[in-house]
């Protein structure tokens, strides 16, 4: 069998709708963030797929890298973020910290 | 190669003149701590210079680093808003206890102020979809942090949280909805994709699948329902210096952005004489409606919800959801009289929504509250601090003789030329609704008496109240003389590669 475009979409697809599924449903705020970094992930997949697969210039590789790159200063930032919260709240359920509401 | 990138440099001076001043002030606070003084002028001067730099390169009309950005006078027009909304939060800053509490970070928040106002001056420009992603993600990157700035409080810690996990989620939705487009056209450069996507060989359901990924992202940095859910918590919790750059500067480039892509990217170019500068989408992908859909809910979900607020931080909130519905309004008509509706509509807000988050702010470091009960008899104690809000809350409705009025008469004039009145009506109801609760805290200001009777006047020293005048004489001047305003909007819808 051999691998063609149609395979990777798929795998993309199905990444991506675990990340969706992740977000929705975890409250864990870490969870939420694997969630996250599962759909930047998936178009990644998308961008090399394409860029490989459909005859098409090398733009798709260099956005993954970009996106590669944009992911962990984004994971950088959210730890550091979510480190502070636990200090704060000493939780990270994300149900339970809810200082502001209507 | 050198050489292009430097003569590539020049076009993206104020940029670099911005980068530049944040480096110098995470340089100083690495030398000397706590002198808040220095760094506030160094700012100061370095957003001054850019804003000097950006008003002599009006009229710019070209494309720079190969195509990925584009200084033409639509970039300039809301950079412009976006540098002068920057040079009012650091001075605002200045007055702000909040913030001066946390005087030994001083340097890290006019670091993050900085990097969010550069990462929106790129975004404004950005014609590559790619470059849209990487802009968007640095001016929220640093919103995050700054948003929970003062982090010893609950409130900003838990609003720098939903902020992260909103505006990672929806970023990533839109990135997997850019690389669908990537795929359908084998291109990430707006103007390449349209010339794609007129040949008409794509497949209209990924089309319209991408094209309403790419919308959640640019939705979330608008505030647009349903995507508003971080907004009203962000706002509250967040530093009110923050919460009004916020509220101002990353909604001016959120719709900039979301313009200039739905403009370049989905125009139909071969249907051009439509009267009114008006243009058509590219069957396929009419999202038109959407667009309405969105603008509607928006604007009554944040005017409903505004109505039982208690929090005058949060129900500004939803108030500047509100009003981005009315701005989408301005996006709905596709034609440049819209377009630069939204444009004149965003120099009046920039004042008017500052100015009322000012005056919030300097009410909370005296009386060390926002709820709407300790507004009761300040109408006595502090006139002019009361008589600015009532006018700040006045425009914010759009009522005459202030500038709030010109923005909103603009978007509905644009809305009734284009034949769309229903939304109109829908439109003026809202405002109706509006002035409801921002009524309140003008009631409570002067009609309500202070339970615990104190009388003694709030005094402000007369740097804040300068200002707050710098704030308030442009709110009714643009009521009253707008013509120039108008003109430069109009001049600046031109967008690069746009005929």
């Amino acid at each position: 069998m051999t691998i063609t475009l149609t395979h990777f979409l798929l795998i993309s697809a199905i990444l991506f709708s675990l990340g969706m599924y992740a977000v929705l449903t975890r409250r864990n705020a870490i969870m939420v963030l694997m969630g996250v970094e599962l759909i930047l992930n998936s178009a990644n997949i998308n961008f090399l797929a394409f860029s490989r697969f459909g005859d098409m210039n090398i733009e798709g590789q260099m956005a993954a890298i970009f996106v590669i790159i944009l992911a962990a200063a984004e994971a950088a930032i959210a730890l550091a973020i979510v480190l502070n919260i636990y200090k704060r709240f000493h939780t990270v359920n994300v149900d339970e910290i809810s200082f502001l509401k209507d | 190669m050198l050489e292009t990138i430097v003569n590539n440099l020049s076009n993206i001076m104020p940029e670099v003149i911005v980068t530049v001043t944040l480096c110098v002030v995470l340089i100083v606070h690495l030398i000397d701590r706590k002198n808040m003084q220095i760094m506030t002028l160094l700012s100061i001067a370095g957003l001054f210079a850019a804003f000097y730099v950006l008003t002599e390169s009006i009229g710019t009309n070209n494309s720079t680093f190969s195509g990925m950005l584009s200084v033409d006078p639509f970039a300039i027009f809301f950079k412009i808003v976006i540098v002068f909304a920057t040079i009012v939060v650091v001075m605002m800053s200045r007055f702000s206890d909040e913030i001066n509490a946390e005087y030994r970070t001083i340097g890290e928040y006019y670091f993050l102020l900085l990097s969010m106002c550069l990462g929106m001056m790129f975004m404004v420009g950005s014609s590559n979809l790619l470059m849209m992603y990487l802009t968007l993600e640095m001016s929220s990157l640093s919103s995050y942090v700054a948003s929970g700035f003062t982090r010893k409080a609950k409130d900003s810690s838990e609003a720098s949280l939903k902020y992260l996990l909103y505006g990672a989620f929806s970023s990533g939705v839109m990135l997997y909805g850019i690389s669908i487009i990537y795929g359908l056209t084998g291109t990430l450069d707006l103007v390449g994709i349209n010339h794609v996507l007129m040949q008409g060989s794509s497949s209209h359901l990924a089309l319209i699948t991408a094209s309403i990924f790419i919308l959640v992202g640019f939705g979330y940095k608008i505030s647009a329902v349903p995507f508003h859910y971080w907004t009203p918590d962000v706002y509250e919790g967040a530093p009110t210096t923050i919460t009004a750059f916020l509220s101002v500067a990353s909604k001016a480039a959120g719709f900039a952005m979301m313009m200039r892509a739905f403009k370049v990217m989905f125009i139909d170019s071969s249907v051009l004489d439509l009267p009114a500068g008006a243009w058509t989408l590219i069957s396929g992908v009419q999202i038109q409606n959407a667009l309405m859909i969105l603008s509607v809910l928006t604007m009554t979900l944040g005017n409903l919800v505004a109505l039982w607020q208690d929090n005058v931080k949060r129900m500004l909130a939803y108030s500047s959801i509100a009003q981005a519905g009315y701005m989408l309004l301005g996006l709905v008509v596709l034609s440049n009289d819209g377009f630069s509706a939204v444009m004149i509509y965003f120099v009046v807000y920039l004042f008017m929504n500052l100015g009322a988050f000012y005056v919030v702010m300097l009410l909370a470091n005296k009386t060390g509250s926002e709820h709407i009960d300790n507004y009761r008899g300040i109408g006595k104690r502090a006139p002019l601090l009361s008589v600015a809000l009532a006018v700040f809350l006045i425009s914010l409705t759009g009522l005459p003789p202030t500038a709030g009025f010109i923005g909103k008469w603009m978007i509905f004039l644009s809305l009734i030329n284009a034949k769309m009145i229903g939304i109109a009506v829908v439109g003026v109801l809202n405002s109706v609704v509006s002035l409801y609760y921002y009524i309140r805290i003008i009631r409570n200001m002067f009609l309500r008496d202070d339970q615990t009777e104190t009388t003694e006047p709030i005094r402000f020293p007369l740097a804040q109240q300068i200002l707050l005048m710098s704030l308030l004489i442009p709110t009714l001047y643009f009521g009253l003389f707008f013509n120039q305003l108008i003109e430069f909007a109009q001049l600046s819808v031109q967008m690069f590669g746009m005929k």
